[in-house]
């Protein structure tokens, strides 16, 4: 899960990394009860890129100016995400930007810090344009990050003297935020070269932005993390059951076990005319409770008009699943399609129940489809191919899930 | 032989005390599999399916001759288990379990390579060669023997393939499921290259999806010196950028990881690319 700027920026001051005090509103008023130094930059508060572009920075003199920007700013839409908060921190007195970050690195398979003299825009626009600028070392997760390399990093920027000092140590310290939060991404940019306020008086270093990405695998271990502000609330609800449950914005809802399956299903939906309403993936060995809650978390979004189940058994037990079906009929109807681990069982529990599951993935598909739009089916022959001549009497053949079908 | 598991392979099961653990012990042992012992810590002395539990995986690998372990232990404990089976220079370590911490699974890679251990997962459906050894969690029944190898970083899709190769008569040599977290024990290069290597295997079926750049890697490896016939297929086309699709590796990101940019990547090393599932046996029949 991604954290925003301020509370990136808390977790960094407890590890004593220099970032400003500011302070976060969410009404443009409370700008005059503030006391901050001016000039001050007024920061769309949004878990998207890009804001300063979309003209969620804004620098102001006074307070009368800093309460107008934070007016503007304030419920402004960025790349579709609604501005709610904005941090109003004191404008540093930038000599250069830098950048530092942590990253797990995928292909590598360990974690890569990545520093550039370029900071302050994009490092992919950077790693494209000009990759000679960007410095890289590869963390072993037994040693960490020795000062050495993180000297070594510093020196590719061109740093020297108490500037490097600063750097060696915030490098150390963002590297061992990274590791004791269970971030996937660490990040400053920039990190800023001020003019003034280090040791002696002279230039020191400044957190101007801070990213944190964190794994939400690891949540467990940090009970004290703030809740997700990413997830719609069903999405929310879907985690806390252990389910992964993802939004989008046709009118099928889908169920199925294992991300890659279920993406697929999504695949198959579009390839067939469909478009999936949202998608639930109740994992691997998922439960007739879990199954339950699946089936009516997806049905709560609106405009679902037809559900589409597709279970391959592996990990998950078939009859499992079907006890949660028979246990949770569907509200809207539904095309099953269901095979694998114990499935003669599964197929016993269903049709006792009088619903009908097809095998094929296909044909539950068109099914699911032609369901959405209204026409009568049989699940597990295949969709017809319109209402009102599906079965030798126009009618919804015995067997259907959808309503009207036994149940 | 095939790659990895074959039926000399001794399997020791971390976690089969569990419900899962127990389960998938049973389906293994009625494959055939050589399930020799199990461990969970403070059950030593048990029984599950007749397969003696130990306490720890030293003490079985001395009593057993284990030689290869699957890991079915809850997601806090996994690295544990897993640090203690790679100490163990078991080989494979098979990781099933879900939701490990990324953190974690970077330390297990790294002792893992250190030791020289080949490590599946974490978040994997294991590996089963057709006929001869079930590790893990697919479906036994779906597979017959034959010359396909089967790469994956899904567990359903595999078994989707498996069952749609069967079905028309194409048989498999092993399945390698690789998982669907950012960070696994094996890559697509390193499990071509074992396939590459066997001589059983004839075709390999490379299911990929959307994120990381795993799929290109592969594209390129393909490229430079894979001598053997690919099918590929690509969850994940309709995926909208920005959203994390089930698998914590599965968010397309800016323009990287995209299902075209995956399939123009295969596609350029001369890999077949089926559309939906159900294509890739015509599309592997073909290039048999």
């Amino acid at each position: 899960m991604k954290l925003h700027e301020y509370q990136a920026k808390e977790v960094f001051a407890r590890y004593g990394l220099p970032v400003q005090a500011g302070a976060v509103i969410d009404r443009p008023e409370a700008v005059r009860d503030l006391s901050v130094q001016y000039p001050v930059v007024v920061k769309a508060q949004v878990l998207v890129g890009g804001r300063g572009k979309a003209g969620g920075v804004k620098l102001a003199k006074t307070p009368v100016e800093a309460e107008a920007h934070a007016r503007a700013i304030l419920g402004m839409e960025i790349k579709g995400e609604r501005v709610g908060r904005v941090l109003v921190v004191p404008a540093a007195d930038i000599e250069a930007e830098y950048y530092l970050a942590f990253v797990t690195d995928r292909a590598a398979r360990r974690v890569a810090g990545i520093a550039s003299a370029a900071g302050g825009v994009e490092i992919e626009t950077v790693a494209r344009e000009s990759p000679d600028k960007i410095a890289r070392v590869d963390v072993d997760p037994c040693l960490g990050v020795p000062a050495f390399a993180a000297r070594g990093l510093g020196r590719r920027l061109g740093l020297d003297g108490g500037v490097l000092d600063e750097f060696i140590r915030i490098a150390t310290t963002l590297y061992r935020l990274y590791w004791e939060q269970d971030a996937d991404l660490a990040e400053i940019n920039p990190l800023a070269r001020v003019a003034s306020g280090g040791p002696g008086g002279g230039a020191r270093l400044l957190c101007v932005d801070a990213k944190l990405v964190l794994d939400d695998n690891a949540g467990y271990r940090h009970p004290d993390r703030p809740p997700s502000e990413e997830m719609t609330p069903l999405e929310r609800e879907a985690r806390e059951h252990g389910l992964a449950y993802v939004e989008l914005d046709g009118d099928i809802a889908v169920i199925g076990n294992g991300a890659g399956l279920v993406m697929s299903t999504l695949d198959l939906l579009a390839y067939v005319g469909g478009r999936a309403a949202n998608f639930l993936d109740v994992g691997g060995g998922a439960s007739e409770e879990s199954m339950q809650t699946a089936i009516d978390l997806v049905q709560r979004k609106p405009r679902v008009r037809a559900l589409f189940i597709n279970i391959f058994g592996g990990i998950t037990r078939t009859d499992d699943i079907a006890r949660g079906i028979v246990a949770r009929p569907p509200r809207v109807p539904a095309s099953i399609r269901l095979t694998g681990t114990n499935e003669v069982e599964a197929r016993r529990i269903l049709s006792d129940a009088g619903i009908a599951a097809g095998t094929d993935p296909e044909e539950g598909a068109r099914t699911a489809v032609a369901l959405a739009r209204g026409h009568n089916v049989d699940p597990a022959g295949g969709a017809a191919p319109s209402a009102g001549s599906s079965g030798p009497d126009g009618a919804g053949r015995p067997g259907s899930a959808g309503p009207g079908g036994p149940r | 032989m095939a790659v990895l598991v074959d039926r000399s392979t001794r399997l020791l099961v971390q976690g089969i005390t569990g419900y899962q653990g127990a389960f998938h012990t049973k389906q293994s042992l009625d494959a055939g599999t050589a399930v020799v012992a199990g461990v969970t810590p403070g059950k030593g002395g048990a029984r599950v399916h007749d397969v003696p539990v130990f306490d720890t995986v030293d003490e079985a690998v001395r009593a057993t001759g284990a030689d290869a372990c699957v890991l079915f232990v809850p997601a806090r404990f996994a690295r544990d288990a897993a640090l203690e089976a790679i100490a163990a220079r078991l080989d494979p370590v098979v990781i099933i379990t879900e939701g490990v911490p990324v953190h974690d699974a970077i330390e297990i890679v790294a002792s893992a390579r250190r030791q020289g251990v080949r490590l599946l997962g974490p978040n994997g459906p294991g590996v089963t060669t057709a006929g001869e050894c079930r590790i893990g969690i697919m479906p036994w029944h779906l597979f017959t023997p034959g010359p396909v190898g089967v790469v994956s970083r899904s567990g359903t899709l595999t078994y989707e393939v498996v069952a749609a190769l069967t079905r028309a008569g194409l048989g498999q040599s092993t399945a390698v499921g690789l998982g669907g977290d950012p960070v696994a024990g094996t890559s697509f290069v390193e499990a071509l290259e074992w396939f590459g290597a066997d001589p059983v295997t004839r075709a390999v079926v490379l299911i990929g999806e959307i994120g990381g750049s795993a799929e290109e890697e592969a594209a390129r490896y393909i490229a430079r010196s894979f001598g053997k016939p690919v099918v590929a297929y690509i969850a994940g086309r309709t995926a909208p950028p920005g959203k994390r699709m089930g698998h914590a590796g599965a968010v397309i990101s800016g323009t990287e990881g995209t299902a075209e940019h995956k399939v123009g990547a295969l596609e350029g090393a001369g890999v077949a690319v089926a559309e939906l599932v159900s294509k890739v046996p015509e599309l592997m029949r073909a290039r048999l």
